[in-house]
């Protein structure tokens, strides 16, 4: 019943399911990864920035060694990369729509726009709210794109034309045209501000363990995954059997709610897709994972943290907190030295964190440092995160009961400690739009102060803030750059080199760690399990004590039986009372009885209630159907006792077998029995003699 | 299977709210009040009629709070502290964080000021938030193996919540307090439409109608204003919480709007304490606030302060807001003490006064002296306004909720005996359900939905969910309706799970083979004219239309005529075995040879019958 289709990593997996007969999506992301194949706003060339997209052709020809350079980038309106299978289905054919969190809500305005969708989007508030702030924000900050380049006509990016060469690099093609260079119609124009909020209205958003009712079939729930505030897994019950979808998942946080087990305990069919784990599994072999009770599984973390100028990679399992911790250790020594710093993480729950643990640390030290947060909803966002304590875990609801804010953030932007802009040009925040960086025109009229330390979108360092930021300290060598894990790897610091700021790439847990996986699955024991075929080659799962364990792969569809035998339907009470039961002649144990109700589907249940018309309820009703065999004697024998009389003959067929009887009736008018072993005929135009024998008959078969 | 429901509290009156409602075994207990007008030993609800020996961990599965007002919550301490009850209890996020403060203020008034000896301690009040889970709107929580609560948004104050449980297949609604219009900052109350056994529904007001509220809040700004026009003094008693916020922000916007410069008290730092909570708690207040706060808290009062007790005796206007409410102790009544007398002055008072407090007395009619609970009496004055809007429903509402939610019973606490009544009789003649008033110390029994469950095969199924059409034509147009009967065989063997099957598979299903038992009849028909045999088929399915009442389909092939199970056909066999009586000779007759199952037993005999005459 279940069909399934995953995809890549970076951006969170997309699922496709079937359940009973309904097509489920699940999350629908964007791969904002690939938008480092975009050149950020050009900064540098100055005047000259107009005139770039004829120099390319030429520069490129001189550029055979095939060193990548920052001229390479495409330089146009970044179109988005959306998941590229999801095409192949038909919008209107999608039934339900599940985002379990805010980076799998990115891409659903595009599913929404089409005409003929008409699904039925669940996601939790607060997954909602921040991703429909996280979408804002990403058209906003596109919006300087557009600005740039104007209005771009033609439907079909042009920009892909300049790709096709033989000089471009490979790196590059694969991650526009994709390995079997298909991939091109994943890529998108980005939504505008009315198709969010079009998309958001459409969406109905549910609490944690809230159930939702799908066509009175389905019942839906959200349980809290702790990845981020608002993320979830998804709990899908059916009346053929329950599933659950674990996504990435983390055990104890510190900002968001507990992973929740109970709820998920004891499915049919548990569908993991938790493919960040990969990752981390690499680094931390050294682990063991010894034999840990549920409730003090405590997940260790990795670290994995590289200083690009000093520090080696130094494998460590720290707690998430001195992870955070660290990351503000360096920004306070950076400030020290008369460095800013540079943070461009975007996962929420993190940047609550780090907001909180920074200004702690900078009020304890001498240091004056002010802190700016650059985002166009970074107002709203901290403001919303303060007034959601039903959404975070425990310490934070404990801070609720005590009356503090949930995040410390509120009283240090109350002190001035803490500084929040819309944008960097706000007129608070002094600064000369003319992307003349050499001129340096930034003026410490107001507030803004260097050193310091800046939280600005986007992580993908082509759009937003970070960009000019960057711009502007990537040749200062006091200066820090906090990034999220995977970017530099790529193409993600290729316009802005040389670079000779540090750079700190922190890789915070993002989902569950595979070492972790058998221990969750011998505690929520489901009876099959669907993994990733990824994982399923990394691990070996067939110790465990559940029934199976069947792997997926990308784009294939995989076909999961039924597993309860036959689904439950329930009688209403007034209704089984009125049945009239029939003890078996033959079979002791047995008892029967005719049913007869409306039959409906109310919350996941089929149930039979007594319907409207219950006409002929049980004295009346004739018995239909018959079992077993008539002895001709027998049946004579009960008809001699209401006074019918007749003879026996018995006829053989061809083989000699016992074939046919026949019971010539006489008396009290002419007819005849023909009996066999598959069924007997009663012969007159007699109605009332006829009677009499079914009378006869029905007394000496099991009937129903 | 029956649902019990004792009422410990409120049961025909207000105050002390406690239900206990035992659903196929399981009790739980809603809300745990103290009742504000008694001093003695009723203040709390008799909580020996559970259990004699006081354990009551055993007795009762669950408790749930649905508000933090002292009489749904003041008796929480006492029951987990004194009592001894040690399981889980239930209340809403906003009401975990403010019933404390609650709590901690009576305790302190009454201590404090009442010099009555501590009934529970501010130790006792911590360790029992402790054991308290919190419970988010919707939020569906199986307490046990069989028991499943759900809470649902209820208005009235900001956390308050209606409460659905169930067990097994029995379920009730007991709402608590609630609202069913939105006020200034709180929505109206919202549930699902849901399968009830029971609902347990508060009727504070269950003879009032009321109308449009806007009125009577500029009636309440309009009496305030003139009073600090004047030069006078304006008191509010009421509680730190609910009213005082909601009035608050109907002053602190007028304020605004009028650009009155009077200062706005609040007694005390409870009230601002209390307002850091609403400003957190923003999702439980109502849409059009919860929009606004991006912008502008509208918990951020701009004109309040807070009050001093040299204040009392400070000239000029103000307002202030003073605890406890209803006048009945406390800091308020000192305020009161002072302020009576002059005439100038005004007391505001918003929601109920429980019988016995002064403020009940300041309602009902007008008394130009108060006794005060130490004997002292009181000149009042002073104006007296009600405030005439509550955040309870009225009797319009709860028989909206009533019809909306259509429960087969319904019990009413939380009320005035005589309004009640009256109340119930329009419930069971109105909307016929049956309606139950119970005293305290009463218990209600109803019978409760139960379901038998049995599996049911893929074929019974699938002819289920298959629509049934059937088509009628009406004089005009034609008619399409889909009668979808479920229609099977239950099977139930021994000690196993009862199975539904389709009448087709119980033979397979018993092991045995099947034996069909039919009707056969070579029936003589008479040829009229030179009709060859299609003709006769046709001259005979006509005549079978038009005197067989339930035949409806008729189909007919060359020498064959078939209406449902019965099968006719021309036999051209000399002696048909099926043929009794009438020979073959006469050449004007044809036999029609019919074979009929019983299931369609009298319309084979009408077809015959129909046949014969024709002869």
């Amino acid at each position: 019943t279940c069909l399934s289709k995953g995809d890549g990593f970076h951006y969170p997996p997309c699922h496709m399911l079937n359940l009973s007969g309904f097509r489920i999506l699940i999350d629908c992301p964007l791969d904002l990864l690939a938008l480092t194949i975009f050149s950020p706003l050009p900064c540098d060339v100055g005047i000259e920035a107009y005139g770039q997209n004829d120099q390319n052709p030429i520069q490129k020809k001189q550029k055979l060694e095939r060193q990548m350079t920052p001229d390479d980038l495409v330089c146009a309106e970044p179109w988005y990369k959306t998941v590229k299978a999801l095409h192949l289905w038909e919008a209107s054919l999608i039934d339900i729509v599940l985002i379990s969190n805010p980076m799998g809500l990115l891409g659903l305005p595009f599913l929404t726009q089409h005409p003929r969708f008409c699904a039925k989007i669940y996601m939790t508030e607060a997954t909602a709210k921040i991703g429909q702030l996280m979408m804002e924000d990403l058209v906003s900050m596109h919006m300087e794109f557009k600005r740039f380049h104007g209005p771009e006509d033609s439907s079909f990016p042009c920009w892909t034309k300049n790709l096709d060469g033989e000089e471009v690099p490979g790196v590059l093609k694969n991650l526009v045209f994709g390995e079997n260079g298909d991939d091109l119609g994943s890529w998108m124009r980005l939504y505008s501000l009315d198709d969010v909020k079009s998309c958001m209205k459409k969406v109905q958003a549910v609490k944690f363990s809230e159930e939702v009712c799908y066509n009175g079939t389905l019942i839906i729930k959200a349980l809290s995954s702790g990845l981020d505030i608002g993320a979830c897994n998804w709990l899908i019950n059916g009346p053929n059997g329950s599933l659950s979808y674990v996504s990435d998942s983390i055990f104890v946080s510190h900002h968001s709610k507990f992973f929740d087990f109970h709820g998920l305990k004891g499915t049919d069919v548990m569908i993991y897709s938790g493919f960040s784990c990969l990752q981390t599994a690499e680094m931390t072999e050294n682990d063991c994972i010894s034999t840990m009770r549920y409730i003090h599984i405590r997940p260790s973390f990795y670290k994995d943290e590289r200083l690009a100028a000093s520090l080696l990679d130094n494998e460590e399992s720290l707690g998430e907190l001195e992870k955070l911790a660290f990351v503000c250790s360096c920004a306070a020594e950076s400030a020290d030295a008369g460095g800013s710093t540079l943070i461009t993480i975007t996962r929420v729950g993190i940047v609550l964190q780090l907001l909180e643990l920074m200004s702690d640390s900078i009020e304890s030290s001498s240091l004056k440092v002010p802190i700016f947060v650059i985002s166009s909803v970074a107002e709203e966002l901290l403001a919303y995160t303060n007034t959601i304590p039903e959404w975070l875990c425990e310490q934070r609801q404990e801070k609720l009961i005590s009356g503090e804010p949930s995040f410390g953030h509120l009283k240090f932007i109350k002190d001035k400690k803490i500084h929040l802009f819309p944008a960097i040009h706000s007129p608070n925040l002094i600064y000369k739009v003319k992307y003349n960086y050499y001129l340096r025109l930034w003026q410490n009229r107001t507030s803004w102060q260097e050193p310091c330390i800046v939280f600005a979108p986007h992580w993908s360092l082509r759009l937003g803030p970070s960009v000019q930021l960057l711009q502007r300290w990537r040749g200062d060598p006091r200066s820090l750059l906090v990034l999220e894990d995977g970017i530099s790897s790529g193409l993600g610091l290729l316009p802005f080199r040389p670079i000779s700021m540090k750079i700190l790439q922190c890789s915070f847990l993002s989902g569950i760690r595979l070492q972790k996986l058998p221990t969750l699955l011998s505690l929520l024991q489901p009876k099959i399990v669907l993994v990733p075929d990824v994982i399923n080659q990394r691990i070996n799962l067939s110790t465990m004590k559940t029934k199976s364990i069947l792997s997926y792969s990308e784009n294939k569809t995989l076909s999961v039986g039924r597993i309860a035998e036959n689904a439950d339907v329930e009688i209403m009470a007034e209704l089984a009372t009125k049945l009239s039961w029939k003890k078996l002649r033959q079979r002791e144990n047995f008892g029967v009885a005719r049913l007869k109700g409306d039959f409906v589907m109310e919350n996941g249940k089929q149930r039979l209630v007594s319907g409207l018309d219950q006409e002929e309820s049980s004295g009346k009703a004739r018995t239909l159907r018959h079992w077993g065999s008539v002895a001709p004697e027998t049946l004579l024998e009960s008809l001699v006792k209401m006074s019918v009389t007749g003879s026996i003959e018995h006829r053989r067929d061809e083989n000699g077998a016992e074939g046919k009887s026949i019971i010539y009736i006489t008396d009290p008018s002419g007819g005849m029995i023909e009996t066999s072993e598959m069924g007997t005929t009663i012969i007159t135009d007699d109605e009332t003699l006829a009677s009499k024998i079914f009378q006869a008959i029905d007394g000496i078969l099991d009937g129903i | 299977m029956a649902i019990d429901c004792l009422v410990l509290g409120a049961g025909q009156e207000i105050g002390k709210s406690c239900v206990v409602v035992t659903i196929n075994g399981k009790k739980i207990m809603f809300d745990c009040g103290m009742h504000m007008g008694c001093d003695d030993h009723n203040r709390y609800p008799d909580f020996s009629i559970l259990s004699k020996s006081g354990d009551f961990d055993n007795t009762i599965s669950c408790l749930i709070i649905t508000h933090f007002h002292m009489d749904h919550v003041g008796a929480l301490p006492y029951f987990t502290e004194v009592c001894g009850y040690n399981g889980p209890v239930y209340m809403s996020y906003p009401t975990k964080a403010l019933s404390p403060l609650m709590l901690e203020d009576y305790r302190r008034i009454m201590v404090d000021r009442r010099g009555e000896e501590e009934l529970f301690t501010s130790a006792h009040i911590a360790s029992c938030m402790n054991k308290v889970i919190p419970l988010d709107l919707k939020q569906t929580i199986q307490v046990d193996e069989d028991l499943q609560i759900r809470a649902y948004y209820a208005g009235h104050v900001l956390g308050a919540v209606m409460v659905y449980a169930k067990v097994g297949d029995a379920a009730i609604v007991y709402t608590g307090d609630y609202n069913m219009t939105t006020d200034r900052h709180l929505g109206a109350a919202k549930i699902d439409r849901l399968q009830l056994d029971l609902l347990i529904s508060e009727s504070t007001y269950a003879t009032t109608t009321r109308g449009s509220k806007y009125p009577r809040e500029r009636e309440f700004l309009q009496a305030v204003h003139k009073c600090v026009a004047g030069g006078g003094k304006a008191l509010i008693p009421s509680f730190a919480l609910g009213r005082a916020q909601e009035l608050c922000m109907l002053l602190d916007d007028y304020w605004e709007r009028m650009n009155i410069k009077v200062p706005i008290y609040f007694s005390s730092g409870l009230t601002i304490q209390a307002n850091m909570y609403y400003k957190m708690l923003i999702s439980w207040t109502s849409q059009n606030v919860k929009e606004k706060h991006v912008t502008h808290n509208p918990f951020d009062f701009k004109n309040v302060k807070d009050f001093y007790r040299s204040l009392i005796h400070a000239p000029g206007p103000c307002v202030l807001f003073a605890t406890p409410g209803m006048l009945c102790a406390g800091f308020s009544l000192e305020v009161f003490k002072h302020w009576a007398p002059s005439p100038l002055n005004l007391v505001a008072l918003p929601g109920y006064s429980v019988a016995g407090t002064v403020g009940h007395k300041l309602m009902s009619g007008k008394p130009t002296t108060v006794d005060l609970y130490n004997g002292t009496k009181v000149d009042v004055r002073c104006k007296i306004h009600q405030v005439a809007f509550s955040p309870h429903t009225d009797a319009k509402g709860i028989m909206d909720l009533t019809k909306f939610l259509s429960p087969k019973n319904i019990v009413l606490v939380h009320g005035e005996k005589p309004s009640m009544m009256s109340l119930k009789d329009k419930i069971t003649s109105e909307l016929g359900i049956p309606c139950f008033v119970p005293a305290n110390g009463e218990t209600v029994s109803v019978a409760s939905t139960t379901f038998v469950k049995a599996n049911a095969s893929d074929m019974f199924l699938k002819i289920c969910s298959n629509p049934n059409f059937r088509f009628s034509n009406s004089s005009t147009q034609l008619r399409v309706t889909d009668q979808r009967t479920a229609d099977g065989v239950l099977v139930i063997e021994k000690s196993k799970k009862a199975k539904i099957v389709h009448q087709d598979e119980v033979s397979e299903v018993l092991h045995e083979k099947d034996h069909v038992v039919s009707l056969a009849y070579c029936c003589p028909v008479k040829v009229k004219g030179e009709s060859d045999d299609v003709g006769l088929i046709k001259q005979l399915s006509e005549k079978i239309s038009e005197t067989v009442s339930c035949a409806d389909e008729i189909h007919e092939s060359e020498t064959c005529l078939q209406v449902g199970s019965f099968k006719g056909s021309l036999c051209l066999k000399e002696e048909c075995v099926h043929r009794r009586g009438i020979s073959s000779s006469c050449s004007e007759v044809k036999f029609l040879c019919c074979n009929w199952s019983v299931a369609d037993l009298e319309l084979g005999w009408g077809i015959i019958n129909a046949m014969k005459q024709n002869l």
